[in-house]
């Protein structure tokens, strides 16, 4: 009886000991280690991959320089945790990394089951289908009874088997791992359709060797909200990455760039003026410094920069905005408002 | 990207060689990393070599060397500190391998042996260690390491993942060494055991000078084929997100301004990964031909 008080007891103890670990806040730790740990993927083409030099590049690597440019005052002071898709959230809420910024969908289970907090959309994706273009099709309701590359154990598959079941169509699976081997098995002919979310089509398109000769269908199958998550039960820390991109779409919005922020911080627009620190206090209520939008459009840009820079038409992926562009140009992206 | 492509791109493998070797090592650092590898060529040789003068030496600096080598690479005590997850590329490859097969060798034999000991407690300690790691797939050890690990740890308490995955693959490759080596001390006939007991050996004077040289003599095939199949499963540390040279690879094919270059990368990791386990090969062959003394009949 008493050994079993004994460990229940230090069972308690142990229990409070990691919960107040917990609660220290991500803020404090970040600022106080000076360098921000991003959980990354481990590479995707123009949203994360090392360059030459293994310098982190890419959409969502961007977006981590941002957390840092708002946090650290300085973009450079970021680690990637690297990840796979597996072990993504284990290191996340194992404190191994503070932000996760890496192509991760967005849904209820994640969400709730996984206990994480997400943050807004920073890419609205969605799976397709890419073709010969010689094969004549030009919608995905013409392809019954065509063989398709498709990633084994990911969503898409899913996706793709109750499609072609709910438009009453066939189709021959060829299971592939990665998106290089699905690239080959596609250019080498053994599978007529190559299928995954639009922005690996855009740079598996791009690394054929003819791209002209391929097209991507118009139709697009699933909804792939891909955005940001922190740990449950620091919502000072989630407050700062929702803004942190709710800063970046704000600022494409008032048309404030890399280029003209400095002029543009004694602009005649209060919406400005308050994101940019000028006016108001609302860096020191996130618990950051008042210019911290400011730096985060210095030194990474705002998110059309962002997003022309790494998989922007002028690109190798040459991915067009579509969905997400501003809601003033027909996409999604909306922020609301600094006030 | 416009031109068809007629050959190889090789300028790919030379534009970030060295990243493939030292990973996200800092630069003004990475004499250390040549250090090691020097003191690694030397340890081997040391160790390989026979009839140098002053092999006792040789064959101290080798046992220390992972320590030396460690010291180096990590830093504290006088060298700038470099975090483990800096470490990448051929040298996490190295690593991974290098440790792996320096350790599990003396724990594998010492499980063997604990497995045909007389005393019953010990033997199962042994028995169940060794059936239930030999009974999962290394991956799952991996999984465990980094996942399971820290969620019995409390956060903050970081014990480095790079350290977790070392001992993981050591105790996994020395569950099988265990196996082979208990192997090879039943290849013995029992009058090899009667003869030690017979001289009054005590049972590790025995084991050092009569049982275990023709034991580990007949089960080296069984041991090089351990030691290479362990450097080929380092490359699964990649399913854990750690950049060894084919994670590092794979995460490099993905930048936009080399996209589809995957035959060149994978036959640059090819050729690394033949030149290490054909080398390794050889030597074996070569020590079993040395060592064949006697029993031919």
């Amino acid at each position: 009886m008493k050994l079993k008080t004994t460990v229940t007891l230090s069972a308690a103890l142990l229990a409070l000991g990691v919960t107040s670990a917990a609660q220290a806040g991500t803020l404090e730790d970040v600022q106080g280690r000076g360098v921000l740990r991003c959980v990354t993927s481990t590479g995707i083409a123009g949203f994360a991959q090392p360059d030459a030099n293994g310098v982190w590049r890419g959409f969502d690597v961007d977006f981590c320089r941002a957390t840092a440019a708002a946090v650290l005052g300085d973009a450079n002071k970021i680690e990637a945790v690297t990840s796979t898709g597996k072990t993504r959230f284990t290191k996340l809420n194992a404190g191994e990394g503070d932000v996760l910024w890496r192509n991760t969908t967005i849904t209820f289970t994640r969400d709730v089951g996984v206990k994480l907090r997400f943050h807004g959309v920073n890419y609205y994706d969605g799976q397709g289908f890419m073709v010969r273009k010689d094969l004549g099709v030009n919608s995905a309701m013409e392809l019954d009874g065509a063989s398709v590359c498709i990633q084994t154990g990911t969503t898409t598959e899913l996706n793709l088997s109750d499609y072609f079941n709910t438009n009453g169509m066939k189709y021959e699976p060829v299971t592939i791992e990665t998106n290089d081997e699905g690239r080959q098995n596609y250019e080498s002919g053994r599978c007529d359709v190559y299928t995954t979310d639009a922005s690996g089509l855009a740079s598996t398109r791009s690394a054929l060797p003819d791209p002209d000769a391929h097209v991507v269908l118009p139709e697009i199958i699933s909804k792939e909200p891909l955005g940001p998550a922190t740990r449950h039960g620091d919502d000072q820390w989630s407050d700062i990455v929702t803004w942190v991109l709710n800063a970046t779409i704000t600022a494409e919005e008032l048309g404030v760039t890399s280029q003209n922020v400095d002029a543009m911080k004694d602009s005649k627009n209060p919406e400005v003026r308050r994101l940019l620190g000028t006016d108001g206090s609302q860096g020191e209520e996130l618990g950051l410094s008042n210019d911290w939008a400011y730096q985060i459009i210095k030194q990474v840009g705002n998110y059309g920069e962002i997003f022309e820079n790494n998989i922007g038409v002028n690109t190798p992926l040459g991915i067009a905005r579509g969905l997400n562009a501003l809601w003033t140009n027909g996409g999604l992206l909306y922020s609301p408002p600094f006030r | 990207m416009d031109a068809p492509r007629d050959g190889a791109c090789w300028a790919f493998i030379r534009g970030s060689f060295e990243l493939f070797v030292y990973g996200w090592y800092p630069e003004p650092e990475r004499w250390r990393v040549n250090l090691s590898f020097l003191l690694l060529v030397i340890a081997i040789f040391g160790v390989l070599k026979d009839n140098l003068p002053g092999k006792k030496y040789w064959l101290w600096f080798a046992v220390f060397f992972p320590f030396i080598a460690a010291w180096l690479l990590v830093g504290g005590f006088g060298l700038v500190p470099v975090g483990t997850q800096k470490i990448g590329g051929i040298l996490l490859t190295i690593i991974v391998g290098v440790t792996g097969i320096t350790f599990s060798l003396p724990l594998g034999i010492l499980l063997a042996l604990g497995r045909r000991s007389h005393l019953p407690v010990l033997r199962a300690v042994c028995v169940v260690f060794i059936e239930f790691i030999r009974g999962v797939p290394l991956i799952t050890l991996l999984f465990v390491a980094s996942t399971m690990l820290t969620y019995f740890l409390p956060p903050g308490s970081s014990f480095d993942l790079l350290m977790r995955v070392l001992i993981m693959v050591t105790i996994f490759a020395a569950a099988y060494i265990a196996e082979v080596v208990r192997g090879g001390l039943q290849g013995l006939s029992s009058g090899q055991y009667e003869a030690a007991d017979a001289l009054g050996l005590t049972y590790w004077k025995a084991h050092r000078l009569i049982i275990l040289p023709q034991a580990l003599k007949i089960s080296i095939p069984g041991i090089v084929n351990t030691f290479i199949g362990l450097y080929k499963d380092s490359v699964l540390v990649l399913i854990i997100g750690m950049m060894d040279i084919l994670g590092l690879g794979r995460a490099r094919l993905n930048d936009p301004l080399w996209l589809g270059l995957a035959p060149e990368l994978y036959l640059f990791i090819a050729l690394f990964f033949f030149l290490c386990c054909f080398s390794m090969a050889r030597y074996s062959l070569g020590l079993e031909k040395k060592l064949r003394t006697g029993h031919k009949q």
